[in-house]
């Protein structure tokens, strides 16, 4: 008997991944279903936007810089040895578009968004205001999870494209302020080699993050139960489920994008 | 006899190897107030919330006046919603919204009004709560809890429904203020001619407001009468909670 029980502990932790797993597709996909079918609440959605893209504007734009800089600085490092100090204003730009705006920024908008969107409908959840805005005839994937998902994954390009534009600044600052370069030929160089489909394929990358933030901080919230600790849970699922979708995602779209 | 309101007919539901109900029987006729009493986790909240269609019965039937509502869509469910009003325990309020939103939410949500009138509608149902207007434009959270269960039923009557539901209406308040909940779910009940089910462990509570109480207990309704027979109730069960007695049937499965 005593034999049997890591494989029981194998299957209960299986099983209830598949369930996990399930419930998390039905979800997304009664999700995306209610954001083609009115009733729609602007106010709410508006809100959210504001939240999602306004608010998180200091962080994500101090991320942005602070890696733009030390791009540049590390880049100096590596290409001093070849002399090819000149392809820094290219790694610099190529670098921020394609990946680190869209997967910095979706990281920290994981923690702060995400976040606070699992506590919140959580919360929602605990004492019982989901049941009573059935009850108001109100869908609560219409009221609470489609105006999220909306917003995550209209207001994440945007907030990525400042970024992109930050952190090329970061890293012009430091190239040129600390690196002695020209600021007229980085910037040239700068714009000599970026392509549309960098800065373009960094912001589907940024929507799809958007989607997946707020699918999880809604998901998470939603089925979160027993009281203070289960909303903890949920906070605490919601970031790291969205952390590591982000991760994952962003190289399955980059192998879409530019893979061979 | 007229066709009761609400009617269930064995409702049954588990929660995995749980058996919570095993077959409610239960009639209540319009215009009638009936409080389910019974001990924590004995189900009543779990039978009034098959009854909202928050949850699906395993088996059973469940009838709103005369029409079946287990396994209705959303949209049939909505329908239903209408003619309901809710007090939830906590008083569930949205407290992203001030008080009077919360109040009108159920008519602004059907679109019955504009959010004017739904504003005037909400101040006239928290005096009838005994709430002052100027009280409409506070949050939630910086009210006391008393004033966050009168809003609770300011909310559950603002679209003058058909059919009212108290989850524990007194649970945790004060007795002055329990008394003065009760005495608003009699006016409703009464005077609005509103059906009403209550779940209750709060004797005085039940007595004061129910035309019959009905008793929950181990999965189904052992016992149903008027409030004036429950007292000379010669059921173990039903005399061990009434009176509150440590000792009795209710124990045993306690200890199980």
């Amino acid at each position: 008997m005593a034999a049997m029980n890591p494989l029981q502990a194998i299957g209960r932790v299986f099983l209830s991944f598949l369930g996990t797993t399930g419930r998390l597709t039905l979800f997304a996909l009664n999700a995306v279903r209610h954001c083609f079918l009115p009733p729609y609440y602007p106010r709410i959605m508006i809100r959210q936007m504001i939240e999602i893209g306004y608010y998180s504007l200091p962080v994500v734009g101090l991320t942005a810089i602070f890696a733009g800089m030390v791009l540049a600085l590390q880049s100096y490092t590596g290409f001093a040895r070849f002399s090819a100090e000149g392809a820094i204003a290219n790694v610099v730009v190529l670098s921020i578009t394609r990946e680190l705006a869209p997967v910095l920024g979706g990281l920290m908008i994981a923690g702060r968004v995400g976040a606070s969107m699992a506590a919140e409908i959580g919360t929602m959840r605990v004492t019982e205001q989901i049941d009573a805005l059935t009850t108001l005839s109100t869908n609560a994937m219409k009221y609470l999870v489609v105006p999220r998902i909306i917003a995550g994954v209209v207001m994440l390009p945007l907030l990525i494209f400042v970024a992109d534009i930050i952190g090329v600044f970061g890293g012009f600052l430091v190239s040129v302020y600390k690196l002695g370069f020209n600021p007229s030929i980085y910037l040239q160089n700068t714009w000599d080699f970026l392509e549309l489909l960098d800065v373009v394929s960094g912001l589907v990358k940024a929507s799809v993050f958007g989607f997946l933030v707020a699918l999880m901080g809604c998901y998470h919230g939603y089925y979160s139960k027993g009281g203070a600790q289960g909303v903890g849970a949920a906070t605490t699922n919601s970031v790291v489920s969205a952390s590591i979708l982000i991760l994952c995602f962003n190289y399955i779209l980059t192998e879409a994008f530019f893979g061979l | 006899m007229n066709e009761p309101k609400i009617q269930l007919r064995g409702v049954a539901k588990a929660f995995g190897p749980k058996k919570v109900l095993t077959g409610v029987d239960l009639d209540i006729a319009k215009g009638e107030s009936v409080v389910i009493i019974g001990g924590s986790g004995t189900g009543k909240s779990v039978t009034l919330k098959c009854i909202l269609g928050l949850l699906t019965p395993d088996s059973g039937s469940i009838k709103i006046d005369g029409r079946e509502v287990t396994g209705l869509s959303v949209g049939e469910r909505d329908d239903i919603n209408r003619q309901v009003g809710m007090l939830f325990q906590g008083g569930a309020l949205f407290d992203s919204l001030p008080v009077w939103e919360n109040v009108a939410f159920g008519l602004l949500s059907r679109k019955q009004c504009g959010r004017e009138e739904a504003r005037e509608i909400a101040i006239r149902k928290l005096a009838q709560v005994g709430l002052k207007p100027a009280l409409g434009d506070a949050m939630p959270a910086d009210l006391s809890i008393g004033m966050q269960k009168r809003v609770g039923l300011a909310r559950a009557i603002a679209t003058d429904p058909e059919i009212i539901f108290f989850d524990e209406p007194t649970t945790g308040l004060d007795p002055i203020m329990a008394d003065m909940i009760n005495e608003l779910i009699v006016h409703v009940n009464q005077e609005v001619g509103a059906t009403a089910l209550s779940i209750s462990h709060d004797m005085d509570s039940a007595r004061r407001i129910g035309d019959r109480i009905a008793m929950l207990y181990q999965g189904k309704i052992v016992w149903a009468g008027a409030p004036g027979d429950i007292d000379g109730e010669v059921d173990p069960v039903v005399d061990q909670f009434v009176h509150g007695r440590v000792d009795g049937p209710i124990k045993m499965q306690v200890r199980a």
